[in-house]
């Protein structure tokens, strides 16, 4: 089918290769990936902070770009994103009194799906080994982000993708349904205590001896692998986009130094 | 009093303990420099939490269950003035009197002369929301009347001149050996050889409290649940303190909130399901104590009720707001909360903490009001209070709204918009397109620079030091997601993408020249 890729706008300015690898993912199960160039953000940082009236024009923009685009299914790598599209957007569109924007939001909200969640109920894909050739050698452990979890329910998609990943030793994260202390503006509106939910987060990564955390959502992962590399540990974060997409010939890149089974640092 | 046509002016919105007397991160901050109340809280909270989620899971009808309380509590903010007449005429035609209070100032004068009109100057107090809410232990006391808390916890805390930080257990911040101390400190006639054993502990706050029962005339209690169609009060509580209150004294004055009712007797059912589950993690709480009326020669002979409103109808006339009075104070929200979990409940500066009272403080007071703007942004929006909410308050919806009121509220008022009105301001104008996002994106291999030789950048100014304050961010990439595609789409001799054509062309393989790879 013909699928278009919703970067989301922190994915497309700071981590494109999470972008890259989703692209990859999906042509590799032989389907078209196509990128609308309208699109930007989906405003969850406006509206989560209170400025309804600049997230208007935002939400229009996205709608505008999806809405017209030619293709079956849209995708982010991103439950927040994606939430933000389903939930959110039809709401502004309705607080501004726009009953024609609101529709055109719905639709593209029905559209629109989170990566797991596309693999997983429209591609069928059940074993990322056999399907995707995913290889990943590593000890991992993974964090469900908070807004896939309860406001998509993907439930066990993503865990259940990566366990299916060849090579990859997946460690269960104590705790792991706590939120990382993120919250978009939350995170500098309420340094302290976002600091303090962040520290038994990396707390909890740190006690599986993981030299990763992995999780659905770039934002997340910014804010927990910002909170590892300041306190210097050795663990850091990738977007699991990226652990699908690495392969043996293909293996993932990772920013800053990993230590590999094979005790030399992928680089 | 100021009337218009008969009817009685309301005060728009709630006064007493609903205020934030300083913002919320200023609060927090001090809050979380206490390690004792993080280890406190944490184990305090963590333990309720899994017995609440050990008695949910064991009902196959939860969901149903919280949809019916959902479905009620609404009917009843649509019927609430029809809800309330019903009541009174019910709980006055069985020999009780109903009192309606505005505000927090005209609560406490009724309680006041009530008592004085007994010629008591001690009650015995049920744990009551309400009653803390309009600060009646202290008004009573400045009018000569000593208030006796009953609830151990509520005891505790009186004892130690300290507030509540848990609305569900109210000393929930303090552990045993401290509550030991206070007891030998201020406790009258404590054995000098008293242990930090619960057992121990309780057994000499049962003895204290056993002389207050005795000689009481007067209890003040609050209500759970009201009930229109029989004009029955029912309180749901655990120690068997409020039965002693309820039925022990010639006179019992109850203060609630108008929006308790609940249209039927029948709809008890419900909520006696939702209520001892989501709060304490029980089946079924140990007492549950409802009546209706004097009964002669039973109970207590002079039976009042204060109706409160204290800032409820203006809650009720926000329309996104409105179902913040669906609450049954369970306190399951701020069990399963990590920014409570963190800061504890007096970092919230009201009565009502953790996300409930982030929601609904301000929704009493007015966003206006004192500090209590910065309420609403004590959330990282994570969801987990929606989850556990019985009653399905939709909390993170309503913290947002009432961001947008905040903001909304101080546009055009300021003088100089402040960092995070120009940020959003410009971030609008730039995430409002895919062009101008484009040019952004190309200015920011620029913040390479700022990034150390690690490729991390450890200092961000203005709003965002917060960000840098504990975490690194990594430096932005040498070109975005958006320039590479269109690169490799003209490489690939398909069009850049345009909306509406289809812009991919045959399916490839990435060059592994394409990977991201560290300077």
């Amino acid at each position: 089918m013909r699928i278009a890729l919703f970067a989301t706008c922190i994915v497309d300015a700071m981590y494109p290769a999470t972008a890259k690898a989703t692209v990859r993912i999906l042509e590799r199960l032989g389907h078209e990936v196509v990128f609308p160039s309208g699109q930007a953000c989906c405003g969850q940082m406006h509206v989560n902070t209170g400025y309804l009236k600049e997230a208007v024009p935002v939400v229009a923009n996205h709608v505008a770009a999806f809405d017209t685009a030619d293709y079956d299914v849209a995708v982010a790598p991103s439950g927040s994103c994606v939430a933000s599209v389903k939930h959110q957007h039809p709401m502004v569109a309705r607080a501004c009194g726009d009953a024609a924007l609101e529709a055109r939001a719905t639709a593209v909200g029905t559209k629109t799906y989170e990566l797991s969640e596309l693999l997983v109920d429209v591609l069928g894909v059940t074993d990322a080994g056999a399907q995707l050739g995913s290889y990943f050698p590593h000890r991992v452990t993974y964090h469900p982000s908070c807004h896939g979890m309860r406001l998509l329910r993907l439930g066990d998609r993503q865990s259940r993708l990566l366990r299916t990943v060849q090579g990859i030793d997946l460690a269960e994260l104590p705790e792991q349904d706590q939120c990382c202390g993120f919250g978009g503006t939350f995170s500098m509106k309420n340094a302290d205590v976002s600091s303090a939910m962040l520290q038994d987060k990396a707390a909890n990564i740190e006690s599986t001896g993981a030299e990763l955390c992995t999780g659905g959502d770039a934002s997340c992962l910014m804010h927990i692998g910002g909170g590892l590399s300041r306190q210097g540990s050795s663990t850091t974060t990738l977007h699991l986009a990226e652990i699908l997409a690495s392969t043996m010939e293909e293996p993932a890149s990772v920013i800053g130094e990993v230590r590999v089974s094979t005790g030399k640092a992928l680089r | 009093m100021t009337t218009f046509l008969g009817m009685p002016a309301l005060p728009a919105f709630g006064s007493g303990n609903l205020f934030a007397g300083e913002s919320f991160p200023t609060a927090a901050h001090r809050e979380l420099g206490n390690a004792q109340l993080r280890a406190n809280l944490g184990h305090a909270t963590h333990t309720i939490r899994d017995k609440r989620q050990a008695v949910v899971a064991e009902l196959p009808d939860w969901e149903q269950l919280r949809d019916a309380g959902s479905a009620i509590k609404q009917a009843v903010m649509a019927r609430l003035p029809e809800l309330l007449e019903e009541f009174e005429t019910n709980f006055t035609a069985r020999g009780g009197v109903i009192h309606w209070a505005r505000d927090a100032r005209e609560a406490n004068e009724i309680v006041a002369g009530l008592v004085r009109d007994t010629g008591e100057t001690e009650v015995v107090k049920i744990k009551s929301m309400a009653t803390q809410e309009i600060g009646l232990n202290e008004y009573l006391e400045e009018q000569g009347i000593g208030a006796f808390e009953t609830d151990l916890a509520e005891l505790i805390v009186q004892l130690d001149h300290d507030k509540p930080s848990h609305i569900l257990v109210p000393a929930i911040h303090k552990n045993r050996t401290e509550i030991r101390d206070i007891f030998l400190r201020e406790m009258p006639g404590a054995d000098p050889a008293l242990t930090d054993d619960p057992s121990v502990l309780a057994m000499a706050a049962r003895e204290h409290l056993r002389r207050k029962f005795l000689t009481a005339k007067v209890a003040v209690s609050g209500a759970n649940f009201a009930l229109a169609d029989s004009g029955t009060l029912a309180v749901v509580e655990s120690e068997g303190n409020g039965r002693m209150c309820l039925t022990l004294p010639e006179t019992l004055i109850t203060v609630m909130g108008i929006e308790k009712l609940l249209p039927t007797w029948q709809d008890l059912e419900v909520f006696m399901q939702l209520l001892p589950r989501s709060s304490t993690g029980e089946r079924m709480n140990p007492y549950t104590s409802l009546w209706t009326g004097v009964t002669e020669g039973d109970g207590p002979q002079n039976v009042h009720l204060v109706l409160l409103d204290n800032g409820r109808s203006a809650a009720l006339a926000d329309e996104m707001g409105r179902s913040a009075l669906h609450c049954i104070r369970c306190s399951a929200c701020m069990n399963v909360c990590p920014v409570y979990e963190r800061t504890g409940g007096h970092a919230y500066g009201s009565t009502y903490p953790g996300p409930i009272g982030a929601i609904l403080s301000p929704l009493l007071t007015g966003i206006e009001a004192e500090e209590n703007n910065s309420l609403p942004y004590a959330s990282s929006l994570c969801g987990a209070c929606y989850d556990a909410c019985p009653v399905k308050i939709n909390i993170p919806d309503i913290l947002v709204h009432l961001r947008s009121v905040d903001v909304d509220s101080k546009r055009g008022k300021k003088k100089v918009p402040s960092q995070m009105d120009v940020g959003m301001k410009a971030a609008s104008w730039a995430l409002s397109s895919g062009k101008r996002l484009g040019l952004v994106e190309k200015g920011l291999p620029l913040g390479r620079l700022a990034a150390g030789p690690d490729r991390k950048i450890t200092k961000l100014p203005g709003i965002a030091a917060g960000w840098t304050q504990s975490r690194d961010i990594p430096a932005p990439p040498a070109q975005s997601f958006r320039d590479w595609w269109a690169k490799e789409h003209r490489n690939a001799g398909g069009a850049p993408g345009t909306p509406g054509t289809p812009e991919a062309g045959p399916s490839r393989t990435l060059s592994p020249d394409t990977k991201e790879t560290p300077q």
